[in-house]
């Protein structure tokens, strides 16, 4: 079946749900990192952490079906489906679609033993959540190289602070895991410094 | 058919997640490890229980379903 | 202190039972020398294994051994044919392992007869392994006795080598803590991991060592078998109690005229073991009744009560691996006690939460009550510990220390008020009387 779109209605669904998805992704991040600190308030109890980090990545993944849907019904750029799961074989922007698909085959990883979690067994879980920890920055990668709207200021600041969000929740957790060391906590920061610019640098190729 | 709940104290790293879901049968004591009531869970908590083992990020809060133990 | 009656010494009437049917394991044991296969075979002839070519019915073991009422000397006195039952009757191959591994510093039992009479041990091995289908079998020491565990595989190998045995034994030297010598630690360690106890179920029996059924028992355990293949269930029976048949050894130590390990019937009354090591060379106060996994009793108490695990469950007390401490009055109980649970607490294997701060704490309560007063409130503190700590462990070893404490708290009641209200007492003066090993002794490793 070919279906053929023309019209730039798909293309701008396309941008809009990767970049929900890059919002979604981040707050799943965010409250992943707040459950394996222990994050708890008195108003806020460590089972909404973890019931909210669920949810919202699922509801990225609808919306990364979205995403993937419309890049690929759209008949402006030619990516095919696989290209979508098979990284780095599409003709446009073969590099960073590829890390899309990267970050996407991590991702559905990661729903899967999360889904099957009590069958798999604690520890096989863990290692594969904790190599999933590659998919948030690859797909800050996959949106600002392969994203159309990279170059534009509020895209960037939206990536900044993405980024910085994050990084913040990384040094908060290092710091709590290793409370005593000052030297520890001065790298911590100047790491979470140095990765903001160095993320955007390689980014920056694809602008 | 009743289902039991049992801890593996060896896993269970003291995340208290268990307690904050399903207060009713789950307390901690003053080191942060749950402590169980004894006996089979209420019935309507069944479903609570389940979500309550699902949420253990460790996997250390154990559902037996005591029809179905084996000894 | 509380002073106390000088106890009548009795004397032991004449055809005292316990002393005229032993000693059967300590019946081949020789003073200048370790038995060797000659002696052993010349005293009790040699292991009745099935061999091939002859009617061969293995498991006509298991029912002897049912039939006799053989329990484990280990400590938990489980009977020993069922648990032969239930590996036996497991799909795949099994594996046997004798846990010559004493953990409990006041037990020599096990140690001498691994020194003594290795082939009792040896044999029951075999007859175990070949009973439950087995054809891998091992016995474990701690590795600090690494001359035994050298001495003991080289006997092994020669009787392999002679086809006296039909399945190849392998000595293992395993970690020095107090818990590597829990039944599952030994299995944990042989598999390849960190000697320390795993959680239950499956139990061993259903999958232990490597994921096949197991058979584990305590040396003691498969020397008796050694002999009950030979003698039968009826001979076994022949001494004892109904509820607790045949023989046992015991380690008794404190102060009495010639500590050692003797070879008694079960259900000879405490007061009577005592005297065969020599009698209380001091007024006693307490008994130390099964080691530390066991429990103070007051010596008159004690003194007439049966020697068995069923006898002593009933009297609030335990069996543990067959250790009998006298103390006397001019010991301090409580502080011999806090000494005890503070080695425990610091012998943990680290894994569960409640045993991990428990114990420590439970070992602070106790060393205010014994040492610097609680102020009238270290029972209290106690009190509130206790039920926290027992029961939630993957393993006994919590247990144990509260069991003693709620022994020592029993039996030392009056003690335990004026020691919180006022502070120390001149039991101080004297030497600690429980061993605990040092720390130079100590294997500090868990793998």
């Amino acid at each position: 079946m070919t279906v053929s779109f023309s019209g730039p209605g798909l293309w701008y669904a396309t941008r809009a749900t990767g970049l929900v998805s890059l919002l979604l992704l981040t707050a799943t991040v965010l409250l992943g990192v707040l459950t394996a600190g222990r994050f708890a308030t008195p108003r806020w109890p460590r089972f909404l952490t973890v019931g909210l980090h669920r949810n919202v990545s699922l509801l990225a993944v609808v919306f990364l079906i979205l995403h993937v849907g419309t890049t690929v019904l759209d008949s402006y750029t030619s990516i095919q489906l696989s290209a979508a799961f098979i990284p780095f074989i599409s003709g446009y922007k073969r590099v960073w679609v590829g890390l899309g698909a990267v970050a996407l085959d991590l991702l559905i990883a990661l729903i899967v033993t999360s889904v099957g979690r009590m069958r798999l067994g604690h520890r096989a879980w863990r290692l594969v959540h904790w190599c999933g920890y590659a998919c948030w920055p690859v797909a800050v990668a996959h949106a600002v190289g392969a994203g159309t709207d990279a170059h534009r200021s509020w895209a960037a600041v939206m990536t900044i602070g993405c980024l910085a969000l994050v990084a913040a929740a990384a040094a908060w957790r290092v710091l709590q895991r290793w409370p005593e060391r000052r030297v520890l906590r001065l790298a911590v920061m100047a790491a979470a410094a140095a990765a903001v610019p160095a993320v955007l640098g390689a980014g920056g190729i694809g602008w | 058919m009743s289902i039991r709940l049992r801890v593996n104290p060896i896993t269970c790293a003291a995340h208290g997640m268990c307690a904050e879901l399903l207060p009713e049968v789950i307390t901690l004591d003053q080191w942060g490890y749950p402590i169980l009531a004894s006996g089979p869970v209420p019935r309507p908590l069944a479903s609570l229980a389940k979500r309550a083992a699902a949420s253990c990020p460790t996997l250390a809060l154990l559902i037996e379903e005591t029809g179905h133990r084996q000894r | 202190m509380v002073s106390r009656q000088l106890l009548p010494v009795p004397a032991i009437p004449p055809g005292q039972p316990a002393l005229r049917r032993l000693p059967r394991l300590l019946a081949g044991l020789r003073y200048d020398r370790p038995a060797s296969l000659a002696d052993h075979e010349r005293c009790h002839g040699p292991i009745p294994l099935h061999r091939p070519g002859r009617p061969a019915r293995p498991a006509r073991l298991i029912e002897v051994v049912e039939r006799s009422g053989l329990t484990g000397r280990g400590g938990a006195g489980f009977p020993t044919g069922r648990k032969m039952r239930s590996v036996a009757s497991r799909r795949g191959p099994a594996v046997v392992i004798a846990n010559g591994a004493e953990g409990e510093p006041a037990s020599g039992k096990d140690r001498l007869l691994l020194t003594r009479l290795p082939h009792l041990v040896l044999d029951g091995i075999s007859l175990a392994a070949q009973a439950v289908g087995a054809r891998e079998a091992h016995l474990v020491v701690h590795r600090q006795d690494g001359w035994l565990r050298d001495r003991l595989q080289a006997a092994a190998d020669a009787r392999y080598e002679a086809g006296t045995d039909p399945v190849p034994i392998q000595v293992t030297g395993i970690p020095g803590r107090y818990v590597s010598s829990e039944q599952t630690a030994v299995a944990a360690f042989l598999g390849g991991g960190p000697g320390k106890p795993a959680f239950t179920p499956p139990r061993l029996d259903e999958r232990g060592l490597r994921g096949r059924p197991t058979l584990e028992n305590n040396v003691e355990t498969l020397a008796h078998l050694a002999l009950i293949a030979r003698y039968g269930d009826g001979w076994f029976r022949s001494i004892g109690l109904p509820s607790a048949t045949g023989s046992a050894l015991v380690t008794v130590g404190g102060t009495v005229g010639r500590p050692g390990i003797y070879e008694i019937e079960l259900g000879t009354r405490i007061g009577d073991v005592l005297m065969l090591a020599g009698g209380p060379t001091e007024q006693p106060q307490a008994v130390l009744v099964g080691g530390y996994f066991g429990g103070w009793m007051p010596a008159e108490h004690a003194w007439k009560l049966p020697l068995s695990q069923p006898t002593l469950r009933a009297a609030g007390g335990a069996m543990g691996a067959g250790i009998l401490i006298a103390l006397p009055v001019t010991s301090c109980g409580l502080a011999e006690t806090a000494r005890v649970v503070r080695y425990l607490a610091e012998e943990t294997a680290g894994q569960c939460g409640p045993c991990v701060f428990g114990l420590p704490a439970l070992a602070d309560a106790l060393a205010d009550l014994a040492y610097h007063g609680g102020r009238g409130r270290a029972l209290e503190q106690i009190g509130r510990l206790l039920p926290v700590i027992e029961g939630r462990g993957a393993c006994r070893h919590p247990d144990g220390a509260t069991q003693l404490v709620r022994s020592a708290l029993r039996t030392f009641a009056e003690d335990a008020r004026r020691h919180d209200l006022r502070g120390a007492c001149y039991g101080l003066r004297r030497e600690p009387l429980l061993p605990v090993p040092g720390d130079d002794e100590r294997d500090w490793d868990w793998t």
